[in-house]
């Protein structure tokens, strides 16, 4: 790992954290923004430049303008007045930790990833696109299924009725 | 340790804290944040193993985070479009308070 890299990775966990533990819902969305650009730019470190692009494209032009307005429509840009962490906090955090620590020993632990890296790996889009409409065509139509399954039904879920259905 | 390790244990990080603050948050918003968090870490593992595996020409773990970012953005359409109608139901985005159906 890079310096450079090390230093993405750092801002993109800080401003997770950040974003996890604000009190104004509007700033937690802006924390939750910097970590998605963080996590954009280490795919593009990491030699997937389409996938960095995709993030960049789905969730800052739609994932975190939808959490904003969320916010906005729910009224959250008041701090709240009672606690932001529920009562049961403590076993939140130990149950993320004991998680982390899991994982961390797993890694740690694993012969499997002593491998040397190798060259980066190049990724042609046209070969992406041509994967995509050849071999993962099913996923590709399923995937468009659903997102349009899912959309009608936030429109629907998300209507107001005045009749009180 | 190898760069894939290193990557592997900041998106066991990245996964961690979405997991603190989906478990601890009160606010539904918030909640969702987490999980989408923890979402990413997810995927930054799929590139990293794509990126330091043996066989990088196979597509298999960039096809694979593309549908999950797609799956991510529907997720979370439908999430905030639930939010919005417990908040027009409840007139509160605390998940502390949306208890009707706790016995």
């Amino acid at each position: 790992m890079t310096a450079p890299i090390a230093i993405i990775a750092v801002l993109t966990l800080a401003a997770a954290v950040t974003a996890m533990s604000l009190r104004n819902l509007v700033h937690c969305a802006l924390m939750f923004m910097a970590a998605l650009a963080g996590v954009a730019a280490l795919y593009l470190g990491l030699g997937a430049q389409f996938v960095g692009f995709a993030q960049v494209l789905i969730y800052f032009g739609a994932v975190a303008i939808l959490i904003v307005f969320a916010i906005l429509l729910t009224r959250g840009t008041e701090p709240p007045r009672e606690p932001i962490l529920s009562k049961a906090w403590i076993t939140g955090i130990a149950i993320a930790v004991v998680v982390f620590g899991v994982l961390s020993a797993m890694v740690l632990s694993s012969k499997a990833l002593t491998r040397e890296p190798g060259p980066t790996p190049q990724l042609p889009v046209h070969q992406l696109g041509a994967q995509l409409m050849t071999k993962y065509v099913l996923p590709l139509e399923v995937i468009g299924l659903l997102l349009t399954a899912a959309l009608i039904g936030a429109v629907v879920i998300a209507m107001h009725d005045e009749e009180g259905g | 340790m190898t760069p894939l390790a290193a990557y592997l244990l900041l998106s066991a990080l990245l996964f961690a804290i979405g997991l603190a603050g989906a478990l601890t948050r009160r606010n539904a918003i918030i909640v969702l944040i987490g999980i989408e968090l923890m979402l990413n870490g997810a995927n930054l593992n799929f590139i990293a193993f794509w990126r330091f595996g043996p066989n990088p020409e196979a597509l298999t773990g960039v096809v694979f985070v593309l549908f999950s970012i797609g799956v991510a953005a529907a997720e979370a359409a439908v999430g905030l479009a639930l939010i919005l109608s417990i908040y027009r139901h409840y007139r509160t985005t605390n998940l502390e308070q949306v208890d009707s159906l706790k016995g």
